[in-house]
């Protein structure tokens, strides 16, 4: 029997899921957080909320973010170490996101398991950075005394929070984005669950 | 193979909607005596914290001070009931109690206190609803307070019982820092009933709801003493 490599190794696959479920218990615990004292003229509906009130939303967000953030150095040195990010997230240039992007605006983008368009690469690179983001200001809205000079870098512990929102909405943003293409290309979905096969047996052969 | 296949898929399935269950139902503290599986992992998680906002804790880290500009006017009121509900304290009959491993359980009467030196601080007080004021405050540093009634230093937590029956707790090495008082004014007079007469905490290092208001008793103790709202699911460190 053929040995053939899947799309998504099993590494990526778990802290791919486990990714999703902190990410969505801690945008929709930040939601509720953010209602106990918002600042934009705006509330979330409490069905989109997580915990409740206010004391079950910031446990469920201090709970969650151990897990984003175990997992989410896993990912990244995972990411370094097997190479991940060099083969399939670079190389990136603007002339690629803008052809690609043109072509995705037609519906002219194929998509080839297993290699990430322009878009895709910006994509991924941008929500980990926004990740980082929220992480950190989030740590100087959590700690603007005794983690002073991260909530001075962000401009005080107001500023901090505008910075978390934006890096939350930036997150949505791409769930909406990436939810959306899984949803014009559904095949891609079992793939993240079973890994998936790879569909190329030449380069196997070669190997 | 595909029944490995639709195996796993199911197992990732079920997880997920364990998690989704979980996280839509009993989550929430609604039953703090009657803890439910995810009360029992929050719970777990926040003692975690605790223990994380310790080992953050530096004591020679102060809080930032503000010029007299930057006070809020007027001061926000805060509580668990509306200002008029505000226990009224008669100065004439109040005694700060002292319990627990405290050498000196004298009691102390308002004038006692007013007579030991006076510390002035404009801080910020940030809620843990996320908005922030500044302020004004000034009494007796709390860790001069402990030292002259002969208290443990080395217990882990200093307890405060309130008039109003609000109780709060704070690990020892907050209590001693330079910037957590027991503060007797605000803004420039004598605290008045809806913001702590007449007597409070203020320690900036810690989040609102750990300023106890309208003290009527301290304790030092090493048996962990929680707080009004931790009971109801809030952290006990609430670090700043």
């Amino acid at each position: 029997m053929a040995h053939r490599r899947p799309i998504h190794p099993l590494a990526l696959r778990v802290m791919h899921w486990l990714n999703a479920i902190a990410i969505v218990t801690l945008i929709g615990s930040g939601w509720e957080i953010y209602d106990a004292s918002p600042f934009l003229p705006f509330t979330f509906p409490q069905w989109a909320t997580i915990g409740q009130w206010l004391g079950g939303a910031i446990a469920w967000h201090l709970a969650a973010i151990w897990l984003l953030m175990l997992n989410g150095a896993l990912y990244l040195g995972w990411g370094l170490v097997t190479g991940h990010f060099r083969r399939k997230l670079l190389p990136l240039s603007l002339r690629a996101v803008l052809r690609d992007t043109i072509a995705a605006a037609r519906f002219h983008l194929p998509h080839r398991p297993g290699v990430y368009n322009a878009v895709q690469r910006l994509l991924y690179l941008g929500v980990i950075g926004l990740g980082v983001l929220a992480v950190l200001s989030g740590l100087a809205v959590w700690k603007p005394v005794q983690l002073w000079p991260l909530s001075d870098l962000f401009g005080g512990f107001f500023v901090s929070r505008v910075i978390h929102f934006i890096a939350m909405a930036g997150i949505v943003l791409f769930l909406v984005v990436h939810l959306l293409l899984v949803a014009l290309v559904p095949r891609v979905l079992p793939a993240m669950i079973t890994g998936g096969h790879l569909p190329n047996p030449e380069s196997e052969a070669a190997e | 193979m595909p029944a490995l296949t639709l195996n796993r898929r199911n197992l990732l399935g079920r997880a997920l909607a364990l998690g989704a269950a979980t996280t839509l139902t009993g989550c929430d503290f609604d039953d703090p005596s009657h803890p439910d599986v995810a009360d029992r992992v929050l719970n777990a998680m926040s003692h975690w914290n605790d223990e994380v906002q310790a080992a953050l804790f530096n004591p020679h880290t102060l809080a930032p001070t503000f010029p007299a500009s930057a006070i809020t006017r007027p001061p926000r009121f805060n509580a668990f009931y509306d200002i008029d509900k505000a226990p009224q304290v008669d100065l004439a009959t109040w005694r700060l109690g002292l319990t627990g491993r405290i050498g000196d359980k004298q009691p102390w009467r308002i004038a006692q206190l007013r007579a030991l030196p006076q510390e002035s601080q404009i801080t910020r007080l940030i809620c843990v609803e996320g908005w922030r004021v500044v302020g004004q405050w000034s009494g007796v540093r709390l860790g001069d307070f402990l030292r002259r009634i002969n208290a443990d230093t080395k217990a882990r937590y200093v307890s405060f019982q309130c008039a109003d029956g609000y109780f709060e707790s704070i690990d020892m090495e907050s209590a001693l820092h330079p910037q957590t008082i027991l503060a007797l004014d605000f803004l420039g007079a004598p605290l008045t009933a809806p913001f702590g007469a007449p007597l409070r905490l203020r320690i900036p290092t810690k989040l609102g709801y750990k300023n106890a208001k309208s003290i009527v008793a301290l304790g030092v103790t090493n048996q962990f003493p929680s707080g009004y709202w931790e009971k109801q699911g809030y952290n006990w460190f609430g670090g700043s």
